[in-house]
């Protein structure tokens, strides 16, 4: 008769090793940290149905040339000067106060041969086929810039706090529905007073 | 004297490694969970622009990613030195690209097909000419959200 007792011991001794081999696989193959980028939507492909006839002044036009150099509104213009430019430009606010376009919350000059109201303001961008993306990169930089300092300056009026703040906290998935839910209409509404016009024509070839 | 002479064959006692495999584990598990695959070899050269305005690309599923950059040093023999595209593993030509989406987009599941979001990544010094074709190509396929994938930092460092 054999010796009967309990079942013998599985041997667990090389268990860490095993362990430490997958461990140190993962620990290579890991890459935490998330992509950030500029957020962009392409204009859609069909035109449309109806032209907009669009008035010259409420256009700021951006062309970079294949140098990096920048025309703004048909001015050379320096690079770190653009965004204090563009604000200039969608807060200007240049109707006439009793017309349906009056803008109530701009800060800007209120002259009448720029933009009327950030509603009815764009920015176009253009650029060369031998443009560098870095260049191209700093500009849409400069210009979302722009457009978040008006909202944020807008969101302390009105909420308290920063636009990008809470722009974060709603994109943020993480954040409870209820207050997301209550962010929402806050975000919302700041975009209605600075809506990103911000239009990308085809790029010229020559 | 002989109070303090008591221990003095007594062994080293051994430290008790019965918690380690827990702890190792522990680790993995963490490693585990937090880890992406890098899910293909980068072909080109691909340092991105810095910007500060960013935002976060959260949910990795809903995101295509497009490579474009000067071709590597092994592959400046056969692919020149001009910027070029790249899709999954291999180079291709800026008009593969809207085929190359709806690839990607119909391997999604149906859900997220209408809320994907394409990132751009591109090496600093290529040209606007290439990112146009590739918007061009994105816009026929009405993949028409983008996110220029960039580090963060000063904006201004581009243009050096």
């Amino acid at each position: 008769m054999p010796k009967r007792g309990a079942p013998p011991e599985v041997n667990a001794g090389s268990m860490a090793d095993i362990a430490f081999l997958l461990l140190i696989f993962f620990l290579v193959t890991t890459t935490i940290e998330t992509d950030a980028g500029l957020d962009r939507m392409l204009p859609p492909i069909e035109p449309p149905d109806t032209d907009v006839i669009i008035k010259q002044k409420n256009i700021f036009q951006v062309s970079i040339n294949r140098d990096g150099q920048l025309l703004a509104d048909e001015e050379l213009t320096d690079i770190k000067e653009l965004k204090a430019k563009a604000i200039a430009f969608l807060d200007n606010g240049g109707a006439p106060s009793g017309s349906p376009d009056y803008c109530s919350y701009c800060k800007g000059k209120r002259d009448a041969s720029s933009s009327d109201s950030p509603a009815k303001a764009i920015i176009s961008l253009k650029n060369d086929r031998e443009t560098k993306y870095g260049t191209y990169i700093t500009v849409q930089n400069e210009l979302v810039g722009a457009y978040n300092e008006l909202r944020n300056r807008e969101a302390q009026r009105l909420f308290k706090r920063n636009f990008t703040d809470m722009e974060a906290e709603y994109l943020n998935p993480e954040t409870p529905d209820d207050v997301r839910e209550e962010l929402k209409e806050k975000v919302k509404r700041i975009q209605d007073l600075f809506p990103q016009k911000l239009s990308e024509a085809e790029t010229s070839s020559n | 004297m002989s109070k303090f002479n008591k221990k003095k064959d007594a062994a080293l006692p051994a430290v008790n490694t019965a918690s380690l495999p827990d702890i190792v584990f522990m680790l993995l598990f963490f490693f585990m969970t937090v880890t992406v695959m890098k899910d293909s070899t980068l072909k080109v050269e691909n340092v991105l622009p810095n910007a500060t305005e960013i935002k976060k690309l959260e949910k990795k599923d809903r995101v295509i990613y497009i490579y474009v950059g000067k071709p590597t040093r092994e592959y400046e023999k056969t692919y020149g030195t001009e910027s070029k595209i790249q899709l999954n593993d291999k180079f291709a030509d800026a008009s593969e690209v809207g085929d190359y989406i709806l690839m990607e987009r119909a391997k999604k599941p149906q859900e997220l097909q209408n809320v994907l979001t394409t990132a751009l990544k591109v090496d600093k010094e290529a040209n606007m000419g290439i990112i146009s074709d590739i918007k061009q190509e994105l816009r026929k396929v009405n993949a028409l959200k983008v996110n220029y994938t960039t580090y963060e930092g000063d904006a201004f460092r581009n243009l050096q």
